[in-house]
């Protein structure tokens, strides 16, 4: 395999688009298009938003990357960072909880699967929920509903719109019931903001499944996805596995969802951030 | 949970069961202080001892929502539908009497025979279940009746319709809508709690469990493929879990305990029936004449507080 440098400049090797993992096994390189196997520079990629330029397939973003992307530049105050899980049922799968947390921490250098604060979207100020779905699967525990509830909290207090961006397998199974219970504390803490007179605009990105969609994620005045993102109550392979339905190729997909009426608009990442300003303007209150 | 104190607590839990219950202050003071006792008999329960209890909450012959309804309500109107495109069987609601005064109930429903489980999908709503929740529950609220919702169901079902027509959304919308309520609310987990499909409609001012009933965020099952990944190793699940009653109490997720007869309700089911009228009835007395502001204040402050952080 040959090296990467400093000093490559252009990447045109097809050996690059492969990473061998520890156990041996091949995976395609995170920077290959699954659409339609392009491959792109990290750079390249950052600045189409990680979006394929060829077959407009929507890369992953982690949660301070899509902040970047939607937030004016230098606009973004994270707050509530400091907290951290706890582990009620002490819970051991194949390895310990905490271990697992402290893992996910070193890794993504995030406290959790949220990242919240406050921002200015085209100038406009508002609250962001952003989650990241490299921590854990971005599984919705203590801390997730937690930083929900207070930037709902925070949202109502300043009288700022909120706007949430999903990303998420669901509910973290490792907090046990505590966890389902997140689904009722994150629904409360946005009926007040809602009965408050505020405003959240949801964002669901590739996937938003389980209790995050029995959630909140569901529950914005306003909801909008990307592109090909999965979002459903039960996962394709479950539902596969309990009815051996034969799905549709758009199974659970935005795409079906729109035309099932779950969703008021696809939006591409490229024009995210304008849609988002134009929804904070319409829902501004007038003096 | 063989202890001697817990062998003497069940012999008279077994007599009051026998008792022809009057409604008495002093027989519902007694009761309420042997399901404390019940409550604490939580200590160092066995992995065995938590899967007999998952295996009690789906035991074929345990009492399904309609069997309590026809023991615990007087003239119980059934009703039906979404009001938008179906009935959905997993769910039964309707309007009865309980000591004189009208309430609205609902609750899963499993079926006893192949032919009913297949009518009921073995207690799995589809979105139009819930959404016949929901107008339940305005109903109740339009009208001041106290709500009651017992939770009997493996999940919400996962199906490619059920995904169609909002799954996810319905969910949300029920639980959003249960915390609008100006009315009190009291949620029964009467056999298995199980994720989503449970919380949907148990977002209640007091949330009980019977005493061999679970409640989880997946399936024991579920858990054991994704994180073991091998299903057989449920048993280590559900004890990983802890959901059990007496730990989800212990956890602060339910108010209180409803015990059962020895053996499990499924012994008997009329003696199961009044236990759970009691504590569905005292649970009720303590919330009346609370002026609906403060019942959601205070429902709302209880779900927020929920999870542990640092």
């Amino acid at each position: 395999m040959v090296e990467m440098s400093a000093t490559d400049k252009v990447d045109v090797s097809i050996e690059h688009k492969q990473v061998t993992l520890d156990d041996g096994t091949v995976k395609k390189h995170p920077n290959t298009c699954p659409g339609c196997g392009s491959h792109y520079r990290d750079d390249e990629l950052q600045a189409s938003l990680r979006v394929c330029p060829q077959c407009e397939y929507h890369f992953p973003v982690r949660g301070l990357e899509r902040i970047e992307q939607l937030a004016d530049p230098g606009s973004f105050a994270e707050d509530e960072s400091a907290l951290r899980s706890g582990d009620p049922l002490e819970f051991f799968d194949l390895r310990p909880y905490t271990e697992r947390l402290a893992e996910a921490e070193e890794s993504t250098g995030l406290g959790d699967a949220m990242i919240t604060g406050s921002a200015l979207i085209e100038a406009l100020p508002c609250r962001l929920a952003v989650m990241d779905f490299s921590f854990m699967g971005g599984s919705m525990g203590s801390v997730v509903g937690e930083k929900f509830a207070r930037a709902c909290d925070h949202a109502a207090a300043d009288r700022l719109p909120l706007v949430s961006v999903s990303s998420s397998g669901g509910a973290r199974m490792q907090e046990g019931i505590l966890a389902l219970m997140q689904l009722p504390k994150t629904i409360c803490a946005l009926e007040e903001l809602h009965a408050s007179g505020g405003v959240m605009i949801s964002v669901l990105a590739h996937p938003t499944t389980g209790g995050l969609l029995a959630s909140f994620a569901s529950l914005g005045d306003v909801l909008v996805a990307e592109p090909g993102a999965l979002m459903s109550f039960a996962g394709p392979r479950v539902v596969a596995q309990t009815t051996r339905e034969k799905l549709p190729d758009d199974f659970g997909l935005a795409e079906s969802n729109l035309r099932f009426g779950h969703i008021d608009r696809i939006v591409p990442r490229q024009e995210l951030r304008p849609v988002l300003a134009q929804l904070i303007r319409l829902f501004r209150r007038t003096a | 949970m063989t202890s001697d104190a817990e062998l003497g607590l069940r012999d008279r839990l077994a007599r009051l069961s026998g008792v022809k219950l009057l409604r008495g202050t002093r027989l519902s003071a007694e009761f309420e202080r042997l399901q404390r006792q019940l409550e604490r008999l939580k200590d160092d329960t066995s992995d065995e001892e938590i899967w007999q209890r998952v295996e009690l909450a789906r035991h074929k012959d345990r009492p399904y929502t309609l069997d309590y309804v026809e023991r615990i309500l007087d003239d119980f109107f059934e009703l039906h539908g979404d009001r938008g495109r179906m009935d959905d069987h997993a769910i039964v609601a309707g309007i009865g009497k309980l000591e004189g005064r009208t309430i609205a109930l609902l609750g899963h429903q499993k079926g006893r025979d192949l032919k009913e489980r297949t009518k009921r999908n073995f207690g799995m709503a589809y979105p139009e279940g819930y959404r016949k929740a929901v107008r339940v529950m305005e109903l109740a609220d339009r009208h001041g009746f106290p709500l009651v919702t017992l939770v009997d169901t493996p999940g919400a079902f996962p199906g490619v319709a059920a995904e169609q027509h909002g799954q996810g959304g319905a969910i949300a919308r029920s639980q959003a809508m249960m915390m609008r309520l100006g009315v009190p609310t009291v949620s029964v987990v009467i056999g298995e709690g199980g994720s989503g499909g449970a919380i949907a409609i148990a977002v209640a001012d007091r949330v009980l469990m019977q005493e061999n009933a679970i409640y989880s965020v997946i399936s024991p099952e579920g858990c054991a493929a994704i994180l073991w990944r091998d299903a057989s190793q449920a048993k280590k699940a559900a004890s990983a879990f802890r959901l059990d009653a007496a730990h989800c109490l212990d956890l602060g997720v339910i108010e209180g305990i409803v015990p059962e007869p020895v053996g499990g309700a499924q012994t008997d089911v009329d003696a199961a029936a009044l236990f759970l009228r009691e504590s569905v009835v005292s649970h009720l007395h303590e919330l009346d004449g609370t002026a609906s502001d403060d019942l959601r204040r205070a429902r709302r402050a209880k779900f927020r507080s929920m999870g542990v952080f640092a």
